[in-house]
């Protein structure tokens, strides 16, 4: 097992690397340091010393790949890439353009985010399984056949709706917790609640339908109609023997977003103003920041790759089928 | 000559997508095997019925995408070209670009939405809500006049649809009684007791209810603002038809664009396997371990610098707009070709063990023959259902990028553009509610119909359901059942 677990995460690093090389690519060979210069100072009218200027106290104005003035190893290490790229794989996510230092704003920001992912994915896993099981339950019947119209009707609707309509009904009509905003300790709690609602909420449409074809695909199969020839009842039938075997799809798909969770939802903590990853991500798009969209880029693949690796670790767990070599 | 064409980068690829899907669908009706899971499709009475709301999207879409500038007037045997940039759909729909307002007004109203000081008869100013320029400009009293003439004006309209609809569904009897050598009566009562094979029934009910919204609003829509104007004055009916176009193109190009990649590559990782599976590999699981979203707002980004920076590239601003589209399509399929990809490798690793893929080495058939002739035609029902399932996900996921500021330009008219703005004015009291309204209901219809028929075209290809419906040999287009009642 932990030899596994020692290959996986060694398989991961040329993949990082190349997730590394790429956003390096991205953002300093198609356009150069110069080009986000003068777009943060303003095209026109920008004086070469202004351009100078920025890009020293960012740290751009090193070479790219090869440092010719530098002797030894500072050939490689002053330069553009070693200091903003390489850093990244310890960690080491240097200042933002704003200048503040991204690691710290990282550590902060990560709590709020994980509290509205958290509660949103365990909710979200329970009420999806809910409706999921109702619908197989009552299968082939009208309550079946509506709950699936049903379904495909709400994941029709765009996300924003669900949190433009939330906001509305329940924060501005009903008057029933702040529309927005954020606050650290118990507080937190009415700030959460429409945010983890409608997140739940906005996922039912896809998710439920997505678990029923799950549940019906293992209702089809010999060992359900084994265990109904032994007379047990349906309910027995679908929670001890269908439901233990379709979490297996079921968890694995989930564990996968788990460490992902720590970045949070960029849309939902935007509308709600919420000081977490995804609205830290939004305002570094939105005022170009390019040092801050790089950092997450690549913490987001770290995390994704982590997550991978947790679905193949718990495959072993869920399923004793699977043994890990 | 009055105008000048526009020829726009996203117009060359709606035209080549709509050429390709003619020539697939003059291949697919000579090859009986490729005929069967559409007629699959054909049977489906969702899937008939949401091609029908889409048939209005696309044809929308299409007008939308002929552009072309006009000529402003003669200067010394010299034309002068506007720079504003038309489509035909603004030609059609030129009463409802060019009617603009002065700010929001309501739905049919006939008064802006906030009140401005006015010139009393007696030379006094008072706040009042002034009349609009053009909704209901033409009723003299509109306290009297408004209801009566709304409701005479709806009227018309739903009589408009009837005969339409009545025309329609005259036409149809004809066509199908002549093809199948009976009555139109008979037709007719085959059509309404769903007799027929392909669901005629839900597509002419379908089509009595578009023509039924669509009546009364476009009679409505010659005086007056259906769906109120924003902030700037503009029709929001006008604006959410536009939206139709950028949604549409999103969910087409962007599939159209990642197409080839995923096709080759896929395929190549899964038949030749070795080095080259090792590559492409090690090139998708890097390319879908960014998250997506980061991945675009990253690349648009630097889009934006680039675009920013060379300013000189672009004569118009549409064209501007257009390319930034475009690119918006590259990098959405860039990042979403990784999952069909994964899909053919497993399928082309499946199918290289096959005896007739053996049989074609054995007669020493070139590889890239195998892959044309053999691996391609087996795997094009994957992409086929994979194309048609991402088109509603893409179109969602224009308006969250348009939120995100990554989106499309926000000169474009699109469904994002339209959210966001109204976003703000839900917090604006009194609350201006008709954009958000609009953009839902069009969005929904349209992604509801795409979702709809993609789970049409998936049942029909699904090989497990194959063995439920009887043999395509007696798909006639009618069942039996109605050459009984001829």
């Amino acid at each position: 097992m932990l030899a596994y677990i020692v290959r996986r995460i060694a398989y991961a690093i040329p993949i990082l690397i190349g997730v590394n090389v790429l956003t390096f690519a991205l953002f300093f060979v198609v356009n150069t340091p110069d080009d986000m210069a003068r777009v943060h100072l303003g095209v026109k009218r920008v004086t070469a010393e202004a351009i100078e200027k920025w890009k020293l106290e960012r740290g751009y104005d090193k070479p790219l790949l090869l440092n010719e003035k530098s002797s030894g190893s500072g050939k490689f290490t002053e330069t553009i890439f070693f200091d903003k790229s390489v850093r990244l794989f310890v960690f080491d996510f240097g200042r933002s353009d704003q200048g503040r230092d991204i690691g710290y704003d990282i550590r902060t920001r990560m709590w709020p985010s994980l509290a509205i992912a958290l509660p949103v994915f365990v909710l979200g896993l329970a009420a999806y399984i809910t409706f999921a099981l109702l619908m197989a339950f009552f299968r082939a019947t009208y309550i079946d056949f509506w709950g699936v119209v049903l379904c495909v009707l709400m994941m029709s609707i765009s996300g924003l709706f669900y949190i433009i309509g939330g906001q509305y009904l329940v924060g501005k009509l009903w008057n029933l917790v702040p529309i927005s905003g954020y606050d650290g300790g118990l507080d937190a709690f009415k700030f959460l609640l429409l945010p983890v609602l409608i997140g739940v909420f906005s996922g039912i449409g896809s998710n439920a339908r997505w678990y029923r074809t799950i549940f019906l695909e293992e209702i089809n199969r010999d060992y359900v109609r084994t265990a109904r020839a032994k007379g047990l009842s349906e309910i027995r039938v679908l929670f001890r023997h269908v439901l233990a075997n379709a979490m297996i799809p079921i968890l694995t798909g989930a564990v996968v977003v788990i460490p992902l969770l720590f970045m949070g939802s960029l849309i939902t903590e935007a509308f709600f103003g919420i000081p977490g990853l995804g609205s830290y991500t939004i305002d570094a798009i939105q005022s170009q920041d390019f040092a801050v969209v790089r950092a997450m880029v690549f913490l987001g693949s770290v995390l994704y790759i982590v997550g991978l690796i947790l679905t193949d670790i718990s495959y072993t767990l869920v399923d004793p089928r699977v043994r890990l070599q | 000559m009055p105008i000048k064409p526009e020829i726009l980068a996203t117009d060359i690829l709606v035209w080549l997508l709509v050429a390709v899907l003619g020539c697939f669908a003059w291949y697919v009706r000579r090859h009986e095997h490729l005929l069967a899971p559409w007629r699959r499709v054909a049977h489906s009475a969702s899937g008939m019925a949401a091609l029908t709301v889409l048939s209005f999207f696309i044809v929308i879409g299409l007008l939308d995408s002929f552009h072309y500038r006009p000529a402003l007037s003669d200067m010394g045997g010299r034309k002068v070209y506007a720079v504003e940039v038309l489509s035909v759909f603004d030609a059609v729909a030129e009463p409802l670009r060019t009617r603009k307002e002065k700010t929001y007004s309501a739905p049919l109203a006939t008064h802006l939405y906030a009140k401005e000081p006015v010139e009393l008869a007696g030379g006094r100013q008072a706040r009042d809500y002034p009349r609009l320029l053009h909704g209901g400009a033409h009723l003299e009293d509109p306290r009297a006049d408004w209801a009566p003439d709304v409701a005479r004006r709806t009227l018309s309209g739903i009589a408009a649809a009837a005969v339409a609809w009545l025309v329609l569904t005259t036409l149809l009897c004809a066509v199908l009684a002549r093809r199948h050598a009976m009555n139109t009566d008979a037709a007719w009562r085959a059509i309404w007791r769903g007799e027929t094979r392909v669901p005629w029934h839900a597509v002419l009910i379908t089509l009595g209810l578009m023509l039924l919204v669509a009546g009364p609003l476009a009679a409505l829509s010659m005086k007056y603002h259906v769906f109120g104007t924003d902030k700037v004055g503009q029709d929001v009916l006008y604006q959410t038809l536009k939206s139709i176009r950028t949604g549409l193109v999103i969910g087409t190009l962007t599939t159209l664009i990642m197409l080839p990649f995923a096709l080759l590559l896929g395929i190549a990782a899964g038949y030749f396997r070795g080095w080259v599976d090792d590559l492409i590999q090690y090139v998708y699981t890097t390319l879908s371990s960014i998250p997506g979203v980061l991945l675009i707002a990253a690349s648009v980004l630097m889009m934006q610098v680039y675009i920013e920076t060379h300013p000189d590239l672009f004569e118009t601003l549409v064209a501007r707009a257009d390319l930034r589209l475009l690119f918006l399509c590259i990098i959405l399929g860039i990042t979403s070709w990784t999952g069909l990809c994964r899909l053919l490798r497993g399928e082309a690793l499946k199918l290289r063990e096959m005896e007739y893929i053996q049989a074609a080495h054995a007669f020493g058939v070139s590889h890239w023959r195998v892959i044309t002739r053999h691996i391609l035609p087996n795997v094009m029902h994957i992409v086929l259902i994979a194309v048609v399932m991402d088109f509603s996900g893409l179109v969602l996921a224009e308006a969250v990028l348009s939120y995100v500021g990554v989106g499309v330009d926000p000169s474009m008219i699109s469904f994002g553009t339209m959210i966001n703005t109204a976003r703000l004015e839900m917090a604006r009291e009194p609350m201006v509610w008709w954009s958000l309204a609009s953009a839902f209901c069009f969005m929904l219809l349209l992604v509801l119909s795409a979702n709809l028929f993609a789970d049409a075209v998936r049942d029909g290809f699904d090989p497990r359901i194959q063995s439920r419906e009887p043999a395509a040999a007696d798909c006639a287009g009618l069942q039996p059942a109605m050459g009984r009642t001829a």
